[in-house]
């Protein structure tokens, strides 16, 4: 009886201290996102500018969205395209750059050093003028192609290759999926590739066998979070391209800016937020479902969790 | 793993491979200091280096230096840094290590929030902080990075508090400590490593989150560093060796953060178990 209700005392006290513990993200997971969340949604059957109340508009702004706006739909497939070729060759590279990466030799931070750097300057400015300068018509990259006779084109005022130059520079950063990558790769236990070499598995047989099945849950997390991630890309389209030309690298992202903080249409950018919500959603919840028959989850036995 | 297995080819490839990667890199050191006439020039290293591209565009705006905008990034960072910090390391305890009603659902939670695109909150956002006069202030760039500093940041240090003995825990409350004891003299002092990496992740993070910086700082002089160098960039005839001399100096801190504190990168993120 007595240590029942010592241990029911304990009980709410660390009932009490969990909740103080986790105070700072719970107000702001309440106020900075699950409100401004239902806020957008309630938005998105507005019209509002900022300047005056909302005006409900019911669906209007969803049914103009499909029906009447063709830079809606192009913005949507240019980034379909953007994550659709970016996200699997940034994870082969990084893939295969982490590989590379994880052996225990001298000199390695060096290396790795320098193929994550591009990605410490990411989503920056600077990388955007660097490449917005490289990828000119005079710029550095046709002087080098003229040497072996071919002629360039302005890369970034060309709408043929406009959204490729981006997607190069998307995959130039791929060091912190690299990372992810290298940190799985550290986890795999070496006796299964040590017994692999005594039953006779080549390096490739232990490759399919041993390192993707271990690392498949590490590659859904980097396939998951990439295709997030793309999805939002904003920068070096605003900065580069500037959407252009003739709106062939207008990403998804920037026309909500756009919308939202040029045109102050506050109520059709929420809608737009919420159609990207339930793109996004729906794509992740494919890849879960799908995980199933692809990710390996080591079970827990004599491991502790 | 193995050491003597790894030839002189595989350093080779590797260090062709780096070469490659730090091209742009290594073309842009030498292109700061060029002519605009030289810039589209193959050659890395101008005929005759452009020191002034540095002073000039270190004084480009009439009313401010650049020493302007990078203390503005600074204190910006100290904000966030400071914030991010200390408020993850709280919460991942509380997720950690206590037990409390329905932490199973705001784990979940929390791990959803991850997955929640940043467009979607943030017109929502815009409108209250503009309600509350802050827009133009650096409390919308700041602020938010004191309420447990990101949901990827939590889930790390959980990660990592997870991977400590609960032995200790256990010890420290036999001998009288109270929960909020073990964080601070058992828990705090062990992830250090983690807490790093925090800090160096939301730092550079935030240098480079030049949609945050763009939506809510108006005022010139209040720009960050990102935003100064967009002022290059709008102009009619861009300066391109002082906006790449800029540029590049704009790079420093993070490149030399990381060059410090390269190792935890891999080490931080290895110990706290990312898969499953």
């Amino acid at each position: 009886m007595k240590v029942s209700r010592k241990l029911r005392r304990n009980k709410g006290e660390t009932n009490l201290a969990g909740y103080v513990f986790i105070a700072p993200w719970l107000i702001g997971f309440l106020c900075l996102t699950l409100w401004p969340v239902a806020q957008s949604f309630y938005l998105s059957f507005t019209d509002y500018s900022l300047l005056d109340a909302p005006v409900w508009t019911g669906t209007s702004n969803y049914h103009n969205i499909f029906t009447n706006d063709t830079t809606f739909t192009k913005s949507l497939s240019v980034t379909f395209i953007f994550v659709l070729v970016s996200v699997p060759l940034k994870l082969f590279f990084s893939l295969m750059v982490a590989m590379a990466l994880n052996k225990n030799v001298r000199g390695m931070n060096i290396y790795r050093t320098a193929i994550y750097f591009p990605s410490l300057i990411g989503g920056s400015i600077a990388v955007a003028a660097l490449w917005r300068n490289m990828f000119g018509l005079d710029g550095y990259v046709n002087q080098v192609l003229s040497w072996f006779g071919i002629e360039g084109v302005g890369w970034i005022t060309n709408p043929h290759t406009s959204l490729g130059t981006l997607i190069l520079l998307n995959t130039w950063q791929f060091g912190s999926t690299m990372v992810i990558f290298l940190a799985g790769l550290k986890q795999v236990p070496q006796e299964l590739y040590e017994s692999a070499s005594v039953d006779g598995a080549g390096r490739v047989r232990k490759f399919i066998s041993i390192t993707l099945p271990m690392l498949s849950p590490v590659m859904f997390f980097n396939l998951v979070l990439g295709i997030i991630g793309s999805f939002q890309t904003f920068t070096s389209a605003f900065i580069i391209t500037k959407g252009g030309p003739i709106n062939s690298t207008y990403m998804y992202a920037m026309f909500l800016y756009e919308k939202a903080f040029k045109h102050y249409q506050m109520g059709y950018a929420s809608a737009l937020a919420w159609i990207l919500l339930v793109i996004v959603a729906l794509l992740t919840l494919l890849n879960f479902v799908a995980s199933r028959y692809w990710v390996f989850y080591e079970t827990d036995g004599g491991k502790a969790k | 793993m193995n050491t003597m297995r790894f030839k002189w080819s595989n350093h080779l490839l590797l260090t062709l491979f780096s070469l490659l990667m730090l091209y742009p890199v290594i073309w842009w050191i030498g292109a700061s200091l060029k002519k605009t006439s030289e810039l589209g020039l193959p050659t890395i290293w101008p005929s005759t280096p452009m020191w002034s591209n540095y002073s000039s565009g270190w004084n480009f705006s009439d009313q401010y230096t650049f020493a302007h905008f990078f203390g503005n990034s600074l204190l910006m960072e100290l904000g966030n840094v400071t914030g991010g910090v200390l408020t993850a390391a709280i919460v991942a305890y509380g997720f950690g290590r206590l037990n409390f009603k329905l932490r199973g659902f705001w784990f979940s939670i929390l791990l959803l929030t991850m997955m929640l695109p940043g467009q979607v909150t943030v017109v929502p956002q815009y409108i209250l902080f503009n309600k509350l006069g802050w827009v133009d202030s650096y409390i919308p760039l700041v602020l938010p990075h004191f309420f447990g500093g990101g949901a990827f940041f939590i889930f790390l240090l959980v990660q990592f508090i997870r991977g400590i003995p609960r032995d200790l825990d256990e010890a420290a409350k036999i001998d009288g400590t109270s929960v909020y004891g073990i964080f601070f003299r058992i828990i705090l002092p062990l992830i250090k490593p983690a807490l790093v990496t925090v800090a160096i992740f939301t730092f550079i993070w935030s240098w480079d989150d030049f949609f945050a910086q763009v939506l809510y700082i108006s005022s010139v002089s209040k720009f960050t560093v990102g935003l100064a160098l967009r002022m290059f960039i709008d102009q009619f005839d861009i300066k391109w060796g002082q906006l790449l001399a800029m540029s590049l100096l704009s790079i420093m801190p993070s490149a030399i953060i990381f060059l410090f504190a390269q190792k935890y990168f891999v080490e931080g993120i290895a110990t706290t178990g990312l898969k499953g």
